[in-house]
């Protein structure tokens, strides 16, 4: 049953197999190209350079609006760029934009999303590794079938667990909390997340756990000193995900934190859509780049990696 | 302790780390997806308001929701939303792809473009596109600045076509992704295939449409399935870029259920909606899994 899903999902299954094997763009396949302007060429080049302006448009429309003081705003063209340059928007969206009464800007939903995305990555990567491996390598009965519930439940729609994790959390006494959110992070990291370690330890020769086993290692011993090291690529791809996915996650932060503790996504956006006051334009682009900011960062860094790692996520949509 | 007890229970811990390792998997399976699912089709079934109560009202709260306007708005526009971003990722992003395929040159930039917004978030997407898209500054002023002043390009301030001025953004976000899908798909496809229809003399665009695309059958089911199950989660773009306005134009339910179950404490209502996505959610999934293991078992 577990292999239907995984069948299903051939990108998944793509994305979790070792480095050398996924060359999902190892080379083109389409019909040759002949002279260098030919009609078909500026065809090409033409359809992908208009929509490549397209896709650059609202990244360079932010840019220059975030630069510009608010009387050059309305003056109105959101396409020129600034006539004098100004860094005070980034500032102010930075250390005093007001969400409510509190004006003490972006930062605290900055650093608020930090202390949440980094103990979420650390343990939803932490519990998932060492559950694909428990999966791939360790089989107990009964296993498959956990795992097969967890991978179908990837699909469930949030809204419908919304609530009893609300429960759940005011049980344990996390309502709330940065904690608590750090737990939903890792319940919803975990499906994707195990899927993606288990095939890939399922991928690693089986001679070396074999070996590994004959020599006497147990467990936790082969876990840390063969599965480990021989598996940094796939730890990238999963960190790469999950920073990305829980850094714009808004819906799980509106829910299960206070005001206080609210992520970035949702501070920018109660500052940008703030009912009161007077709208200022260039500190809104301003804080909606300075939130965009660490996923872009990451994505330009990564590269193909990222690639790998949004095509194995892309399940979680 | 008899030699049967002892038995089971050497059994109970034999492999025993692996069974720590996977508690909780196993925990987040029963507790999470089935436990709190059949929680919430269960009270879903009852009155319950501010808090969960388990008094059964039978079917009243899914009569009260389809007979409720902004439930009808929420679906009318996920249906909207729904089909025309099928439509458009599917088309543009193979297009793109088929494009990207040519043996182009710089396509690890081109890629990089078209990807980098789905790094973004749903937030961040909507706000941009709302500034854009906003009528006293964003692109309707500029092009009346440039003299055709009744021109009008208002879609999140039209309650007829907000829907549209968000799927705008919404395609923008997430076509980067279908086209890498597609990509990938494509180079998965033997470069023999082409040439055997070049000797034969098909034309490009007929080889396209009758022997690639059914051969990438496995990835357009795929990416089908992504972008549905992405579609029915559709909240935080519509929160940032329009807020559900104007008036409710803009609602969807995942809004509803948001807005029902936190803020207008209606338990009931919102369980009764997130219940109505799950079997959006079942009617899209079962069908498909059910493809998948009709082909697995003809195969052996």
């Amino acid at each position: 049953m577990v292999d239907h899903v995984l069948r299903a999902t051939p990108d998944m299954a793509a994305a979790a197999a070792p480095a050398g094997r996924a060359g999902d763009f190892a080379g083109p396949s389409g019909p040759r190209p002949r002279r260098a302007f030919s009609r078909r060429n500026i065809f090409i080049y033409g359809t992908l350079a208009v929509v490549a302006i397209y896709y650059l448009l609202p990244l360079y429309v932010m840019v220059v609006t975030s630069l510009k003081g608010m009387p050059e705003i309305r003056l109105g063209n959101i396409f020129s760029p600034p006539m004098e340059i100004t860094f005070e928007p980034w500032v102010k969206a930075w250390s005093s934009a007001c969400t409510g009464l509190n004006c003490d800007g972006l930062s605290r939903g900055f650093w608020n999303s930090v202390r949440i995305t980094v103990p979420s990555v650390f343990l939803s990567i932490a519990i998932a590794s060492v559950n694909g491996y428990a999966l791939a390598n360790w089989r107990f009965k009964g296993a498959d079938i956990f795992f097969t519930i967890l991978v179908i439940g990837a699909f469930i729609p949030y809204q419908v667990m919304l609530y009893p994790i609300v429960i759940v959390l005011r049980e344990i006494g996390l309502y709330g909390s940065l904690w608590g959110l750090v737990l939903v992070h890792c319940i919803f990291g975990m499906p994707i997340l195990t899927l993606l370690f288990r095939n890939y330890f399922a991928s690693l020769p089986e001679e070396l756990f074999k070996a590994a086993r004959v020599d006497g290692a147990g467990f936790w011993t082969i876990y840390l000193r063969i599965m480990l090291p021989m598996s940094l690529p796939i730890f990238v791809v999963a960190i790469i995900l999950q920073v990305t996915g829980i850094w714009n996650d808004f819906l799980f932060g509106v829910v299960y934190t206070k005001p206080d503790t609210y992520p970035m996504t949702v501070q920018l956006n109660n500052i940008v859509n703030a009912v009161q006051g007077v709208k200022e334009y260039n500190v809104n682009m301003a804080a909606t780049l300075l939130t965009g900011l660490v996923p872009l960062v990451i994505y330009f860094v990564s590269g193909k990696l990222f690639v790998r790692g949004i095509a194995a996520g892309a399940v979680k949509g | 302790m008899t030699p049967v007890e002892a038995g089971r229970q050497s059994r109970l811990f034999r492999n025993l780390s692996a069974k720590i390792a996977s508690i909780p998997m196993i925990l987040t399976a029963l507790v999470i997806f089935v436990g709190g699912t059949a929680w919430t089709v269960f009270y879903s079934f009852t009155n319950s308001k501010l808090l969960p109560r388990a008094t059964f009202v039978g079917l009243e709260q899914y009569e009260r929701l389809w007979a409720t306007p902004r439930w009808l708005m929420a679906v009318e526009n996920l249906a909207i939303y729904g089909v025309f971003s099928l439509v458009f990722s599917l088309v543009i992003g193979f297009l793109l792809a088929a494009l990207m395929d040519q043996k182009i040159r710089f396509e690890n930039t081109f890629r990089t473009i078209f990807l980098y917004p789905f790094a973004l978030s749903f937030i961040v997407t909507g706000l941009a596109w709302q500034w854009i898209l906003n009528p006293s500054f964003g692109i309707q002023q500029v092009v009346r600045n440039l003299g055709w002043q009744s021109f009008t390009f208002d879609p999140l301030y039209d309650a007829d076509i907000v829907i549209y001025g968000i799927l705008i953004a919404g395609l923008w976000q997430g076509t980067g992704l279908i086209m890498c899908l597609m990509l990938a798909g494509l180079r998965g496809i033997d470069g023999e295939i082409w040439k055997a229809a070049r000797v034969d003399g098909i034309p490009t665009w007929k080889t396209y449409v009758f022997i690639i695309i059914p051969m990438m059958r496995p990835v357009l089911v795929t990416t089908l399935v992504i972008i549905a199950s992405g579609i029915v989660k559709v909240y935080d773009l519509v929160v940032a870029q329009t807020s559900g306005g104007p008036g409710i134009a803009s609602e969807v339910p995942a809004k509803y259920v948001y807005n029902y179950m936190f803020l207008a404490q209606n338990l009931g209502q919102g369980f009764a909606a997130s219940t109505m996505m799950l079997l959006s959610v079942i009617i899209v999934v079962v069908p498909w899994a059910y493809l998948e293991f009709g082909s697995k078992r003809r195969h052996g």
